[in-house]
């Protein structure tokens, strides 16, 4: 099986620092896999680069299959492509319904004129009724998104990313200031959707990690450190070093 | 499963309804048609209140949904009016200069005619050509055409250029600025074919109609601007309600957010920004017929930022919020600059109320900026909450 996502040997720097150093990564389909690094270990700038927030300054990104070379499309493009992002700070539409948050983000026509013309219908009434259970907000569709409660923002951010129907769903600690129920939910709903797509999790919290029970790379300035189960990887005197110092 | 507009936006039914009221009423008390209770002149400034009402919508749109703090919708206001000046007075002065010449013993030749035009309107400005860009001049269909394509595609391609280069907030406010003083300076200049300074005039004349007494065509005008209100009010309303008002207010709130989610943030902008350059190019196409002349001052960087400030008084992101606004600040100042009201002599000072009302309206703005932020529409949802709470 050949990988969905293929990074190779991408290096960028920002004013001579070094955020990613040759780094090379590989996704399949369906897969669960767990990013963890120390602060600075280039965690965000990879997304960055994925989604075409960032130009790595060489290297190659591709996607999909056939295969689309990220580095020449915009990010509406890529995230129209199949990639979707969740940020780290819960970012939905604070002044609009939940309702209205999940219909923007189905799977459907994006170019102005289409949206123009979009009309509400049964099927995707169904599509939104269905995400809102998945995501444990079916009594909070009527609700201005900006009521809900942090945990509930996390949760409709991820419905959103599902409703866009992503191959590759990145995500940016999903777990950060949630108490331990929302995390138990939040850990459910990342390998469910892992079932069909392939997920990156990007995360400081070990214990969160854990929970997910997949394979991890760790990222240490710019480059792959070590990579495999977590168990593996937490025995590997180099991770041991970075994260607890020398 | 799909509410009509009227439920999701049950404001423009009553916007309607308030609107058709006030329309007849002006017209049965108007001099021209009815009881000539109202003066033609008030008509006239009624009718073009109707018009500033409907650039400010266009305002609203752009910058209280869209979050694209333009100040240069103004520019695309003046422009419609060019447009539609450039047919009123070439056809006008066609008419004098064809009854000057019909006493000569020879029905005047066409090439008479143009030269006799020529000169009557571009010896002002120390000419007899007529520019190329006269063209269509003698053509209504044509100018008519012009008012929507000229400033539309002026839009289009600052638009384009602005959005595809991401520059955004303040940058854009300047950016627009700099376009208006731009075009404003360019036609103060007396080669720009648009006759200067002096700008065209006598536009309240309309061609072949000369029999028609001002007091009927100011009821006319009245009635088209009011006409063009409710159509862009309801335009406005659909657009902002559904799934393309989403959108657009989540740019307006979280850009890079929806940008990720796969929408061309920038083609949206492009098609906002451009929708709402032509409905104050339709509405600039009303208003100067009724004021009657036009010149490159009209279109100063200043009347774009009032324009902001109307929609800001009234309330953005709120349709009616903008039509206050523009209603009540420009019925103001024409109140206030029409030397009706009294100065207020102070012994050791008078108050000349065309001077102080400048002051009155920055104090008026700064007053709302700090205890209603939402403006005079925002005052309005407080009630209505009130009432539905109790």
């Amino acid at each position: 099986m050949s990988a969905l996502l293929e990074v190779t040997s991408i290096s960028v720097s920002f004013d001579g620092f070094k955020a990613i150093n040759n780094l090379s990564f590989e996704i399949g389909g369906q897969e669960l896999r767990a990013i963890i690094g120390p602060n600075g270990a280039g965690k965000t700038t990879f997304m960055d680069i994925v989604t075409g927030k960032t130009r790595p300054d060489e290297g190659r990104v591709r996607f999909g299959e056939p295969q689309l070379d990220l580095l020449r499309l915009s990010e509406s493009q890529i995230a129209r492509a199949g990639v979707g992002r969740k940020f780290q700070r819960p970012t939905v539409f604070e002044a609009q319904s939940v309702r209205d948050n999940l219909t923007m983000a189905l799977s459907n026509d994006r170019l102005p004129f289409a949206v123009l013309g979009y009309k509400a219908n049964k099927e995707d009434g169904a599509r939104v009724a269905a995400l809102a259970d998945e995501i444990g907000l079916s009594e909070e569709l009527d609700r201005t998104a900006g009521e809900l409660s942090h945990g509930q923002k996390q949760w409709l951010e991820i419905g959103m990313l599902l409703a866009q129907d992503p191959q590759l769903l990145l995500v940016d600690e999903p777990a950060a200031g949630m108490t331990l129920g929302e995390r138990e939910h939040t850990t459910d709903l990342l390998r469910r959707a892992a079932e069909t797509r392939a997920v990156v999790v990007v995360e400081h919290d070990m214990e969160f990690v854990r929970r997910l029970d997949c394979k991890v790379t760790v990222l240490h300035e710019g480059s792959v450190l070590a990579e495999g189960s977590l168990d593996h990887v937490t025995a590997n005197s180099d991770v041991i070093d970075v994260y607890l110092g020398r | 499963m799909e509410r009509s507009l009227f439920a999701r936006q049950p404001s423009v039914l009553i916007f309607i309804a308030l609107l058709a009221v006030f329309t007849i009423v002006m017209v049965i008390l108007s001099e021209g048609f009815g009881l000539g209770l109202v003066s033609t002149s008030t008509i006239k400034i009624l009718g073009k209140t109707l018009c500033l009402c409907l650039v400010a919508i266009a305002m609203d749109l752009v910058w209280g949904y869209c979050g694209i703090l333009s100040l240069g919708h103004f520019a695309f206001f003046g422009l419609g009016g060019y447009m539609i000046g450039m047919w009123l007075m070439y056809e006008r002065t066609k008419d004098i200069v064809i009854a000057s010449l019909a006493g000569g013993e020879l029905p005047p030749t066409s090439e008479e005619v143009r030269e006799a035009i020529g000169s009557q309107i571009f010896g002002v400005v120390g000419g007899s050509d007529i520019p190329a860009i006269w063209y269509f001049a003698d053509s209504l269909y044509a100018q008519l055409a012009l008012v929507v394509l000229v400033p539309g595609l002026l839009a289009l391609v600052f638009g384009w250029l602005a959005f595809r280069s991401r520059v955004t907030g303040v940058y854009l406010s300047i950016l627009t600025q700099a376009m208006t003083l731009a075009l404003s300076l360019y036609l103060f200049q007396n080669d720009s074919g648009l006759r200067g300074n002096n700008g065209l005039s006598g536009l309240q004349n309309i061609p072949g109609l000369t029999e028609v007494p001002q007091s009927v065509v100011s009821v006319w005008f009245f009635l088209a601007s009011a006409l063009a209100l409710g159509l862009g009010y309801v335009v406005a309303a659909w657009v902002v309600s559904g799934k393309f008002g989403n959108v657009i207010r989540a740019i307006r709130d979280d850009e890079a957010r929806i940008r990720f989610m796969g929408y061309p943030v920038e083609a949206y902008k492009l098609v906002v920004f451009t929708l709402t350059a032509v409905i104050a190019a339709i509405a600039g196409a009303l208003y100067y017929p009724q004021a009657g002349i036009i010149n490159p001052a009209e279109i100063a960087p200043i009347a774009s930022i009032y324009l902001a400030v109307w929609v800001a008084i009234g309330g953005r992101g709120r349709l009616y919020g903008a039509v206050i606004g523009a209603a009540t600040v420009s019925l103001l100042s024409s109140w206030f600059t029409g030397g009706q009201v009294p100065s207020i002599p102070l012994g050791f000072y008078t108050v000349n109320w065309v001077d102080w009302w400048q002051v009155l309206l920055g104090l008026g703005f700064v007053l709302v900026t700090l205890f209603a932020p939402k403006g005079i529409g925002g005052l309005f949802d407080r009630l209505v909450r009130k009432d539905a709470a109790s």
